[in-house]
Formats: structure tokens, C-alpha cells, sequence
């Protein structure tokens, strides 16, 4: 295989002085629509102008299923759509995809880069390869499902919501995780669920370390039901034996003194 | 933040337009970086050495005596080549502050080094067989526009885009580094180290020097004195995991292999594609699919990874 280098994979965007931010504000209008559906082809456009027609066709043209063709790993793609509709991406996308949605299902035939999903309220995201770093941060609500692997700090801050990941997770999976479910079938690396206050993992396969105050939880017929109907609704296949593990609620935290009060005891 | 990049060709036989390819992949990655890029680049080996030489800096004020001064320069460290036992077989003005020299060389690479660059304001940029460090500021197409490097043929390389945070923009504070004084060795880093100065003084009390005051020209010295001491490159970046602290992914290249090292955190991005006949790294997938016209499959390496390929 050689290299392409003829065409540039990107349109040549205006930027400021600084080179940093994209100036060309205009709705490229290049979709073509068929009643609610929509398709256009992202390869000569910019990220800017990606999201401004994905708002276009969804909030002023009456749209509910739109799917993108060649978005090219191009990064905040999707980001703050806050009506429910149908998007598919044609490919891969960048970092910060689907950030701060609020109730969009979207489909990624493809891989995505840090962050996806990042402060997520509501919808569902299924992405068919692997996720980098940060995947689900923060988020609030809705499924996001990875059928590839995730990298570290997956769910880190996470408030709600449930993350299934069916390849393995990085180290500090779960970091400060508050509330919410992850359900990981390969192994997790180091550092699982640090410092979590509350919320589950599962995990399929090999933790190679707990994170602080991360413990074993006991399984129960409730964890066994979830799993399960997640696990069918997304026609997974049947799930894998998993471990259950859940905050130890022993950090300085969870003791019943007021902040003075530890100051004395201390 | 900064943006690192490399691709090699696992047939390597040194036709590859890679000077191109890692114009495109920076390019496509001016928004982590517009200060300063950088380029170390690998054509087929030769039996005789390259020395890129660096005598001004491009922030160097261009007063009446600029250009006499860059030509006495030259002229001095052209003389010293020739002392310490070099046959300078040909020179190139690669700009008006930088030239390459072509020599036949069999000493001490070190002794070289250092007397070269005692010369005032000059600087060893590259030193080897087959490996050329190009580094100046502006983006990706600034400088190969400058460099003419579009037209580099060779089998595999690295890339930089710097956004300074801790020392000056200029050429000597870019990226990549060589890591002095092993030839055809260097490396890119996106990150921050936290014990520098601890193994900077730890190298330079080792006879080590360092042509800057950033953090990843530490990674290339280190490299450089384990192997020196007897380690593989793969070994000596395995050990870079335990001695170097901070949140890192630097890539290294040697004359036929190319590698990443991601710390224990994975606090920086990495993206890899490994195809059957070539490999391509960066900091964003955009990188790579700028070099790339279909799909592909690509993944984060995990913490502590260290992964090499040959050519």
C-alpha cells in the first residue's frame, strides 16, 4: 500500500492570525433530503461546518435521521445535539465526539478517538471499534456501547448512565466514578474504580489492580436482570461471567464528621 | 499540548515519499502545535555520514554582520570537521543559517560533536548515517516549503508540532532531538517530564550536553547514554518507564527501527495503525488518515507500552 497525499483529506479552513480558530461560519446546505431523512459527505468539510449542517438539517429542515459519510476522525463531531433523531457515521471520528448530547441515537461504523460521549444526558451511542481515553466522561445518562476496546480513565466522573465496553479498559477505569454502571468483558487495567463514591463495575476478565477504596461487590439477582436486557437489547450475544465491583465506602469521605469536627479528631 | 507523529514502511527500502507523508500528517495537526515544527527523516544508509549543522538561530537578529558572521561561522566549522579527522567529502546550504556536510568519518562521535559545536552559536542538529533532523518555525508546510521536503525519499520518520509552554520558540528549543551523541538516533515527546533537572544533572556529570532548556531533549540524551552503556533501543525505552516521571508519549527512531513509549498514566494521546506493510502513529487519527485514502482500523496503545517496529 502507498500513501495518498494527491488531495487533502480536509478543506483548507480560514483560521485567525494564531492558526487555531476556524473562522468560515457558513451552513454548507450540501445534504441531500429525502422527507426526514439525510445523507451528506464529510470529507471536504471542516468540523465547524460539519456541525453546522448536522443543526440545520435537524432543527430547521424537519430531519431525523441523518447519516454522514467520510467525517475522517475529524474531532467534535455531533457535539451538543439536544434533539432526538438518528445520526450514523459513515467512519471514524476524533476526540470529543457526541459531547453533552441529550437524546440523539447515533451509530459509528467505525472507531472514536478521547472523550466520546463526554458529559452525555440522554440517547444511546453504539460505536462498532475501539474508543481511546476518557470514553463516557462525566457522562449523566444513556448507553454508550464500545464493541472494540476503550483506553484509560473510562467513565472517569461518571454521574449516570450505563457504559459496556465488549473489548478491555486502560488503567483507572471508573476514576471517581459517582453514580451509574460500566460493564467491561475483557480485563481492566490498573487502578480500576480509584477513588469511585458510588456506581458499579463489572468486569469480564483480568483486573490487574483495584483502584483506592474499589472492592469486590456481591452479585445479586438485580445485576444478573441488567445485565441481561442490556446485553438484548443491543444484541450483544450472551453476556460473559462477570465480576462485580463496587466503591468500599472507607476513604475519610464517608465518615459522619463535619469538616471541623475532623480537624479535632485529626 | 504539542503534536508527535511517525510513520516507517516495513519494506523499507528508502523509496517512500516520506518527507511528504509527515508534511501531511503535521499539517493536519498545526492546531496542537503552531509554533515550531520539526522533522527527523531516514533515507537509505550510506557509508559515510551526515552532519546537519545549525549556526544561527531564525530568531537570530539580522543585523550589518548577520550573514559575515554565519560565513565565519561556517568557514570555522568546516575547519574543525577537517581537524578532527573528517573528510568532508561535500557541503549543502540547506538556508541561510544551516548546512549539511557530507563526511568520511570513523572516530569518536562525541569528540566531534563537542568540538563542533564549540564554535560559537553552532549547533549539531543530526549526525548519522542515514538520519536528517529538520527543525524550524512555523507549520508543517512553512517549513518544508523552506526545506524542500517534499521531494525526501526514505523509509521511515518522525514529526513534531510545538506548542512552547516551558522554554523559548526557536529552532534550538524544536523538536526532534538527537540524542547526542549517538548517531542516527531521535526523538519526538508530547508531554511534560517532572525529574529533568534531577537527570540532567545526572547526565551532564556523565559528560553529557544539552543544546536546550526543554524537558524532552532529556529523553534523547537518556536513550542515547543507555545505549551507549550497552541497551537496545527497546531496552533502554523500557527503562525510560521506570526512570523518567511525568505524563509522556515520546516515538524514537534509529537508523532501521521506530518506537513509542507511552508512562504509566497514558495521560497523552496516542493513535496506531498498524497495516501489513507500514505503521503510522499520532497524536490524532486525523494524522493518520491524512496519509491514508480508505479505512482503517486503529487503537490507543495502553500504559507503559513500549512497542517497536523495523523497517
Amino acid at each position: 500500500m502507498d500513501t495518498m497525499n494527491q488531495a487533502p483529506s480536509v478543506e483548507e479552513p480560514l483560521f485567525d492570525a494564531r492558526g487555531l480558530v476556524e473562522l468560515d461560519a457558513r451552513v454548507p446546505k450540501v445534504s441531500e433530503i429525502d422527507g426526514e431523512k439525510a445523507t451528506f459527505d464529510a470529507r471536504h468539510l471542516t468540523t465547524r461546518r460539519i456541525n453546522l449542517e448536522l443543526r440545520w438539517l435537524l432543527y430547521e429542515q424537519g430531519v431525523t435521521d441523518v447519516t454522514v459519510f467520510n467525517p475522517g476522525a475529524k474531532h467534535s463531531l455531533g457535539a451538543g445535539i439536544l434533539t432526538r433523531c438518528k445520526i450514523h457515521f459513515d467512519g471514524s471520528l476524533g476526540y470529543f465526539a457526541l459531547g453533552m448530547i441529550d437524546g440523539p441515537e447515533v451509530h459509528i461504523s467505525g472507531r472514536v478517538g478521547w472523550s466520546a460521549c463526554e458529559n452525555m444526558m440522554s440517547g444511546v451511542v453504539i460505536i462498532d471499534s475501539n474508543a481511546g481515553s476518557l470514553t463516557g466522561a462525566a457522562i449523566r445518562g444513556g448507553d454508550l456501547v464500545v464493541k472494540g476496546q476503550v483506553g484509560a480513565r473510562t467513565g472517569i466522573d461518571q454521574k449516570g448512565g450505563t457504559i459496556i465496553a465488549l473489548g478491555s479498559a486502560g488503567s483507572m477505569t471508573g476514576f471517581m466514578m459517582q453514580r451509574g454502571r460500566q460493564v467491561i468483558c475483557g480485563d481492566a487495567g490498573p487502578g480500576l474504580g480509584d477513588s469511585m463514591y458510588d456506581g458499579t463495575i463489572y468486569v469480564g476478565g483480568k483486573v490487574k489492580s483495584l483502584g483506592v477504596d474499589c472492592v469486590e461487590g456481591e452479585w445479586n439477582d438485580a445485576d444478573t436482570e441488567f445485565i441481561e436486557r442490556k446485553f438484548r437489547i443491543y444484541g450483544l450475544g450472551a453476556p460473559p461471567q462477570l465480576q462485580k465491583f463496587v466503591c468500599g465506602k472507607k476513604l475519610y469521605n464517608y465518615d459522619s464528621l463535619e469538616p471541623s469536627e475532623r480537624k479535632l479528631v485529626l | 499540548m504539542c503534536g508527535i507523529a511517525g510513520i516507517i514502511y516495513k519494506n523499507g527500502n528508502g523509496a517512500h515519499r516520506i518527507g511528504r507523508d509527515m508534511t501531511s500528517m503535521l499539517q493536519s495537526m498545526k492546531h496542537r502545535g503552531p509554533d515550531s515544527t520539526g522533522y527527523a527523516l531516514y533515507h537509505a544508509p550510506g557509508h559515510e555520514l551526515v552532519v546537519r549543522v545549525k549556526l544561527a538561530d531564525s530568531t537570530e537578529t539580522r543585523d550589518l554582520d548577520f550573514e559575515d558572521d554565519v560565513r565565519r561561522r561556517r568557514r570555522e566549522v568546516e575547519a574543525r570537521l577537517r581537524s578532527a579527522g573528517a573528510d568532508v567529502k561535500s557541503t549543502e546550504d540547506v538556508n541561510d543559517y544551516t548546512f549539511s556536510a557530507t563526511i568520511d568519518y570513523h572516530g569518536d562521535l562525541k569528540h566531534l560533536a563537542d568540538y563542533v559545536e564549540s564554535v560559537s552559536h553552532a549547533e549539531v542538529l543530526s549526525l548519522g548515517h542515514s538520519l536528517e533532523i529538520v527543525k524550524d518555525l512555523g507549520d508543517a508546510k512553512t517549513v518544508s516549503g523552506s526545506y524542500g521536503l517534499d521531494e525526501y525519499f526514505g523509509s521511515h520518520g518522525i514529526g513534531h508540532v510545538r506548542m512552547a509552554t516551558e522554554s523559548d520558540v526557536d529552532i534550538a528549543n524544536a523538536h526532534p532531538y538527537w540524542a547526542y551523541p549517538f548517531s542516527d538516533v531521535a526523538v519526538v515527546h508530547n508531554g511534560q517530564l517532572t525529574n529533568y533537572h534531577q537527570w540532567r544533572r545526572r547526565l551532564e556529570s556523565r559528560g553529557h550536553r544539552f543544546a536546550s532548556m526543554c524537558d524532552s531533549e532529556i529523553i534523547a540524551v537518556y536513550l542515547a547514554d543507555r545505549m551507549a552503556n550497552g541497551d537496545s533501543l527497546e531496552d533502554a525505552m523500557h527503562h525510560s518507564l521506570e526512570d523518567l516521571d511525568g505524563v509522556f508519549t515520546y516515538i524514537c527512531v534509529s537508523e532501521d527501527a521506530l518506537g513509542v513509549a507511552k508512562d504509566e498514566l497514558a495521560a497523552k494521546p496516542l493513535v496506531l495503525y498498524e497495516g501489513d506493510d507500514m505503521v503510522a502513529l499520532a497524536s490524532e487519527e486525523m494524522a493518520i488518515r491524512a496519509v491514508i485514502d480508505h479505512e482503517i482500523e486503529t487503537y490507543d496503545p495502553y500504559e507503559s507500552t513500549v512497542m517497536v517496529w523495523t523497517r
